[in-house]
């Protein structure tokens, strides 16, 4: 005996058979000096044999084909290739549409602004998080760490003052960032993310047209975002997550980037 | 992709049964899997890696359940009342099916709280400490829990077969 008294947790442990045997001993020869607790004890016992036997026929059934994971795998592989199919068109198309413009001057104001707008915007945030965030290896150029670094190579590269979002009072923390390309110029993508493991892409950059626009939501795929732009600046935030979830965050970097931008 | 197969593909009848216990409802039992299995394939490559896929995946597959009885409560879904009531209860072929049917109408009386902590614990063989990483809470409160429900599960079925008395037994150290 160790002299260490028996305590409630351990008669659980006991019964859950997860006490080392030194332990399971001890808590062996308690029991057989207090009967009532061990007729407790055994009663509680029988059940969680009771209660694993009633619902073990459940993980004996066979899985049916909606829940095989293959599929599922399969299924998603499926829808993304239709949607990077898609985004590489209007890309290719948007970089197009510039090119004619350029050349042909006629073209420049009428047809630029929707494939440079808050609809581009969009989609460069979403394919942006679909190969940044998706990276396990280095998802950040700049880790949380170098922030000032980061704050100060993004706003000479774009230009102007930019700040970094700050959500963990939302439960997101912020990992990193880096200057990513769009076919408008130099973007910022920031990413944060929550104990869950879900990651959250902030995309900043410079608006030619439609700069100042309401928030309004999107999703592209599996993906769920909120886009706005505020005097020139336009700005993402999107995540593999419940659109809901995310419009408080993106009230959140709206409200900071005002206050930013205001002062 | 190869190691996802490899950890959660066994894990699917035991999500199964955990979805089905909560839900008390086969068809959107199997629902909510699905939905949980489209995330994890989603959220694999952002999983920490420290952490252990089991429990990973069952802390997603609980959030999801919470989610959809809090709106099923608010009506959004089917009723519990017109579920499947044998849903969750053994073939009545079974050897103990009486009893069976019992311990399931007892279970169902206890709090959502407890029931969670005792199914992860008892029929799903976490540890205390995987089951409060799944339900984001402290060991303790799982303990506190886990005893709880153990002695209103003993209590419900004491009451149909009064036994030696209920003499209260160990306190709760703290």
């Amino acid at each position: 005996m160790t002299g260490r008294p028996i305590t409630e947790d351990d008669l659980h442990a006991y019964i859950d058979e997860a006490l080392d045997p030194s332990r399971r001993g001890e808590v062996r020869a308690y029991l057989d000096g207090h009967p009532e607790v061990q007729h407790r004890v055994a009663a509680m016992a029988v059940q969680r044999r009771a209660l694993r036997s009633a619902l073990a026929p459940v993980v004996e059934e066979p899985v049916p084909p909606e829940l095989s994971l293959a599929r599922i795998v399969e299924a998603r592989q499926s829808r993304w290739r239709g949607r990077w199919a898609s985004t590489w068109r209007s890309a290719a198309a948007a970089v197009l549409m510039a090119g004619l413009g350029g050349v042909g001057g006629w073209f420049a104001h009428g047809a630029v602004p929707a494939a440079s707008g808050i609809a581009a915007l969009k989609e460069e945030a979403a394919a942006n998080y679909q190969v940044y965030a998706a990276d396990h290896i280095r998802p950040v150029e700049l880790r949380a760490g170098d922030r000032e670094e980061l704050v100060t190579w993004i706003s000479q590269r774009l230009n102007r003052p930019v700040s970094v979002p700050d959500l963990s009072r939302s439960g997101y923390r912020f990992m990193g960032g880096r200057l990513v390309a769009t076919p408008h110029g130099a973007a910022a993508l920031f990413l944060y993310d929550d104990d869950r493991g879900t990651r959250v892409a902030v995309l900043v950059r410079p608006m030619e047209v439609e700069g100042d626009t309401p928030m309004s939501p999107h999703e592209e795929g599996p993906l769920a975002g909120y886009a706005w732009a505020d005097r020139g600046i336009g700005y993402s935030l999107v995540a593999d997550a419940p659109s809901a979830s995310l419009h408080p965050l993106a009230n959140e970097v709206r409200r900071q980037t005002d206050r930013v931008g205001g002062s | 992709m190869k190691d996802m197969m490899l950890l959660v593909e066994p894990l699917i009848p035991a999500l199964r049964r955990y979805a089905r216990v909560l839900l008390r409802d086969r068809a959107g039992a199997d629902d909510l899997v699905q939905d949980c299995l489209e995330r994890v394939v989603a959220r694999w490559h952002q999983r920490r890696t420290d952490g252990d896929a089991r429990t990973w995946v069952f802390s997603i597959l609980h959030n999801l359940a919470m989610t959809r009885l809090s709106r099923s409560r608010r009506g959004w879904y089917v009723a519990l009342e017109d579920a499947d009531e044998a849903a969750t209860a053994a073939p009545p072929t079974q050897e103990h099916g009486v009893m069976h049917k019992d311990l399931m109408r007892a279970l169902d009386t206890l709090p959502e709280e407890q029931r969670s902590v005792l199914l992860l614990v008892s029929v799903e063989d976490l540890s205390y400490a995987e089951a409060a990483r799944v339900l984001d809470i402290p060991i303790g409160t799982v303990m506190s829990r886990l005893s709880r429900a153990r002695e209103k599960l003993l209590r419900a079925t004491e009451a149909e077969a009064p036994a030696a008395g209920s003499r209260p037994w160990l306190r709760r150290v703290k």
